[in-house]
């Protein structure tokens, strides 16, 4: 087969078309362009070696689906899968609207020519505001594990700009540990990451061990997460901040944004900088890739002015009641002063913002308490349920939760990986284990609950487990 | 012949559209929520027997209580007031390569077999993903001539930030950590280079260009030292000048054991004709939103490529995605790596959308992203320089690569119309808002379009047209663009002391209230 002279996405390459604009740059070939201005040692004279294009859209089609294929989705199984990325139900027009082309393929235009992009970005900010009941929201940073890492620096550079400046920082033994691991990295040239142990019963911070901690007050914040990455309610926060600020660190808190309807904020229980991830918001789960970042804080400039990104300004117009929108105070972040900001950042989730807003705008406050309590319902179902399975510990830790049921395994005799291979045979997705990350709660694993997940499913789940462990 | 208008009496779409916070009604609602069962609800009880009393929220949150039909209304009309790159013709955004998301792979990452699958699914349920992300990978080490990549990053900022870990644990690894705490970037770098290296405590140095618009090597040469942690370095800059003495400049870097990474987040200009091997780089990064064609989503989702060479394999971000001969699987094991960077496995979509790219196009087609984004910049910057007032600094006598840095400045100087002035006029012609530069403007004046390979002879000749015809304006009726833009969704300029002050400060609905119109 000949080789097409002409691609759709690449107008010019008609022949006739490239040969006239060649002839008014007067040259022969694009190569003359380039060879006179890259040296011939830098040029690149093979073939790249990749496979042979795919002609037309409907062999691509069938190509890419063929590999997708392969995949078994959450659609097709039951999944209690949560651990940081969460299944729920996406309201159609969120998938309608971050299809539209404006929004999808617009970019960093600003004021005058996306004028409605700007005003969505507002509100998605405006509507987040009202759910963590604070004044100043962030655009969307790439996902929680930067949010908090963020947070954490900008607790830092607070103190510093204090003149106070501090080189620790307390988290929870039970917190999150990719996003433990991400902060040790991004902080350890000017602080370093204490973990606050956890009482072995209820999960909850060790105020004892909290207390000691923060005794040299060298500590900048201590962080916290409500419900824990671990499931159960950090029912001490308001103390936790309260010692917190007794020795000059702030408190910095990460909300589960889906349990907000039913959870006070816990701006309103002492949390000075909240931070956290809106994929639960009108995000499809996606492998991951769904994730996206906020930070937050009241009015207090002394926070503010140490945020790392962009963060979007109304404005007045000269018409009455009309208004604008704008990069505010961009001298804060590196695009506006490179390494002076001290923090980096870049394109991250945009379109994540904008669609979050939507979900916000469509589920309004009776939609997100109704989200919230189906979902603290389903959690305590599910470990009241899962209890009845013999050998099987649902709800590791006597505290309540919010989604996550931690269930221990090991008076099964059987590992959670190994639970896990025979839930498949089931069509489940057993709970991620956490025997890698927390072996001192040995043969343990995660399960997720969500407004989708139906009484028949949880049913299912305790019989498959009951075969499992050998009852029936 | 072609489609070339050069007055097309535009006009945006101008609903003045109240903000969400003000529009519904008590009790509407826009989407109804599942619930627990009867069984369910009878168990276990109601929210106060399962929150904490102090947990549990005191006050409703104030969102906007709307029916379906109202939110959808509300952002169809806020859409049709953003100019995307499917509407327009997107040149004027420089060194963001909007160039043309195939429609067919937007199909393929709303499929429920990529939308619907969870990251901690069983490896045996995902080999389809895997398989995609692990081609991806061997793909990119044949463009850039590296041998391992990450596709962790979720951006091409963030790839650099992995790049100057990467860099730091190098160094920590030879003994060297704390001597070597200076790296060198230009300031027509993109500004991540410097921001990633401070972030982590790095003292930067920025070299400035010489009259030939390239940063000088024996500038280079005078701040290397034993102290040198690595060069972060962009080629060509967003002046599209091809700095020829790339691979002098790493030579130099790696004489005092230093490492050299290189910016390549926009890959347009080069694809096939130059790698980043061949100029001795040691690593270097893509953003796959860029040229990889993922759409910008109004600044993301992104995601970023972190490719490094052999000696550096071991510092890459995990997990890394492996092959058996049997079976795709992600490997956590690399004892030395920077670790996570963002949770999960970076952002599968857009892996997805560079795969069926890359596949659609196959090695010819690739090369000629390059070749014609080579041509339609040449051909548009000496269709530009016709304008009176435009000029091209650092010498109109080399061709550029895929993109180039212009300046008013002249026209400036004769009329007072400013590169602000011409950027909120543009809108009124029906394109985007364009690029001028990044801080601090070193170039005055600037202006820095990119018309990738996907605009046609067409397009850029009514971009020119557009430009041509705002000069003139400026000549004939300066005020006319002074006081733009006319036609967009906004009527007026906005007050910008609400945007560069802390008093007027205000990026929520109940801030603005409380704060700024109280006052």
């Amino acid at each position: 087969m000949a080789k097409d002279l002409v691609h759709p996405y690449m107008p010019n390459s008609v022949p006739a078309i490239k040969k006239e604009m060649l002839a008014e740059l007067g040259v022969k070939s694009i190569k003359e362009i380039y060879e006179s201005i890259i040296p011939k040692d830098l040029l690149y004279k093979k073939r790249l070696d990749l496979p042979e294009a795919i002609r037309s859209e409907s062999e691509l089609k069938k190509h890419v689906m063929g590999l997708l294929n392969e995949n078994i989705t959450t659609e097709e199984y039951t999944s209690f899968l949560g651990a940081g990325c969460y299944k729920h139900q996406i309201p159609a027009i969120c998938d309608e609207l971050n299809a539209r082309g404006e929004f999808l393929t617009a970019y960093c235009g600003d004021t005058y020519s996306d004028h409605g992009k700007m005003q969505a970005i507002f509100e998605y900010a405006s509507m987040l505001g009202e759910m963590l009941d604070v004044d100043v929201v962030s655009y969307t940073m790439y996902d929680a594990g930067q949010a908090v890492t963020s947070a954490l620096s900008t607790a830092l550079r607070v103190k510093e700009a204090a003149g106070r400046p501090k080189n620790k920082v307390l988290v929870p033994a039970t917190m999150d540990p990719e996003i433990y691991s991400q902060a040790c990295e991004y902080l350890r040239h000017k602080a370093t990451i204490v973990k606050v142990a956890y009482d072995r019963e209820t999960g909850l911070m060790d105020l004892r061990d909290l207390k000691k901690k923060l005794k040299g007050r060298d500590v900048a914040a201590v962080f916290y997460e409500n419900p824990s990455y671990l499931g159960f309610f950090e029912t001490n926060a308001s103390l936790i901040a309260k010692l917190a600020h007794e020795r000059d660190a702030l408190a910095i808190a990460r909300p589960e944004v889906a349990a907000l309807g039913i959870m006070e904020s816990p701006a309103n229980l002492g949390a000075d900088i909240l931070c956290g991830d809106i994929q639960p918001l009108g995000m499809h789960i996606q492998f991951g890739g769904g994730q996206s970042g906020f930070m937050a804080c009241r009015q207090d400039i002394k926070l503010v002015e140490q945020f790392p990104t962009y963060m979007y300004g109304i404005t007045k117009t000269a018409n009455k009641g009309e208004f604008g929108w704008g990069r505010a105070m961009n001298q804060r972040c590196s695009h506006g002063s490179r390494e002076n900001a001290k923090e980096y950042f870049g394109t991250e989730t945009g379109l994540w913002g904008i669609t979050a807003g939507i979900y916000l705008a469509s589920m309004g406050p009776q939609g997100m308490y109704e989200l919230g309590e189906t979902i603290i319902q389903n959690q305590a179902y599910l470990k009241k349920i899962l209890n009845n399975v013999p050998g099987v510990k649902a709800g590791v830790f006597t505290t309540g939760g919010f989604q996550e049921v931690l269930v221990n395994f090991d008076k099964t005799g059987k590992t959670a990986r190994e639970i896990n291979k025979a839930l498949l045979k089931a069509k489940i997705f057993g709970g991620k284990s956490m025997k890698e990350a927390f072996p001192e709660l040995g043969e343990s694993a995660l399960y997720c609950v969500s407004e989708l997940t139906t009484e028949e499913d949880m049913e299912n789940l305790a019989m498959a487990l009951k075969k499992i462990v050998g009852v029936c | 012949m072609g489609y070339f208008k050069t007055n097309r009496n535009y006009q945006q779409a101008r609903w003045d559209e109240p903000i969400i916070m003000e529009l519904g009604n008590k009790g509407e609602r826009g989407i109804l929520v599942p619930r627990a069962s009867k069984t369910v609800r009878g168990k276990v009880g109601t929210v106060d027997k399962l929150l904490p009393a102090d947990l549990k929220r005191k006050a409703a949150p104030k969102l906007p209580e709307m029916s379906q039909m109202q939110v959808l209304r509300h952002y169809m009309r806020l859409s049709q007031e953003t100019i995307g790159t499917d509407i327009n013709i997107d040149i004027g955004l420089g060194t963001c390569t909007m160039k043309y998301s195939p429609k067919i792979n937007e199909q393929f990452v709303r499929s429920e077999k990529l939308s619907e699958l969870h990251p901690c699914q069983d490896e045996s349920t995902v080999q389809g993903i895997l398989k995609i992300m692990y081609k991806l990978e061997q793909y990119l080490k044949a463009i850039s001539g590296m041998d391992k990549v990450s596709l962790q990053a979720g951006g091409g900022s963030q790839a650099i930030f992995a790049n100057v870990e990467t860099i730091r644990r190098y160094h920590e690894g030879r003994g060297e950590g704390a001597q070597r705490d200076e790296i060198i970037t230009t300031i027509l770098s993109h500004p991540a280079n410097p921001g990633a290296a401070a972030t982590i405590g790095y003292k930067v140095i920025t070299l400035y260009p010489g009259e030939d618009g390239l940063p000088d090597l024996k500038a280079l040469e005078a701040v290397l030292s034993e102290r040198t942690a690595a060069l972060m370095i962009t080629n060509p800059e967003d002046t599209g000048i091809y700095n020829g003495k790339i691979k002098e400049f790493v030579d130099a870097v790696h004489k005092v054991g230093g490492l050299c990474a290189y910016d390549q987040a926009n890959l347009n200009g080069v694809f096939g004709i130059t790698r980043a091997k061949e100029a001795g780089f040691d690593m270097c990064h893509y953003n796959l939103h860029k040229s990889f064609s993922s759409p910008h989503g109004c600044q993301g989702p992104a995601a970023g490529a972190q490719c490094v060479s052999e000696k550096l394999a071991g510092f890459i971000a995990v997990p890394t995605v492996e092959f058996d001969g049997e079976k795709y699987y992600l490997e956590y094991d690399h004892p030395d790596s920077i670790g996570k960077l963002r949770k999960f496995y970076g952002v599968p979509a857009v892996f997805v959308r560079a795969y069926a790219y890359i596949r659609t196009l196959g090695p010819d087609w690739m090369r000629a992203i390059g070749e014609l984004s080579i041509l339609n910049n040449n051909y548009m910057v000496k269709k530009l320089l016709d304008i009176d007032g435009l000029d091209l600094p650092y010498g109109k006598e080399n061709f550029r690569m895929e993109q180039a840095r212009l300046s008013w400045q002249k026209l400036t100087d004769e009329t007072g119309v400013t590169t602000d002035d011409i950027c909120r006029r543009i809108v009124d012609y029906g394109f985007q808002d364009y690029f001028a530069s990044h801080h601090p403007r070193i170039i005055p004046e600037p202006f820095t379009p990119e018309p990738v390979e996907s605009y046609s002879k067409d397009d850029i000749d009514e971009f020119v047209a557009a430009f041509t015809a705002i000069a003139k304006e400026a000549k004939d009726n300066p005020a006319l663009i002074k006081g733009a833009p006319h036609k967009a969704a906004l009527a007026a300029q906005i007050d910008e002391s609400g945007l560069n002050s802390w008093e007027k400060f205000a990026t929520t609905w109940r801030a603005y209230k409380k704060y700024v119109e109280g006052k």
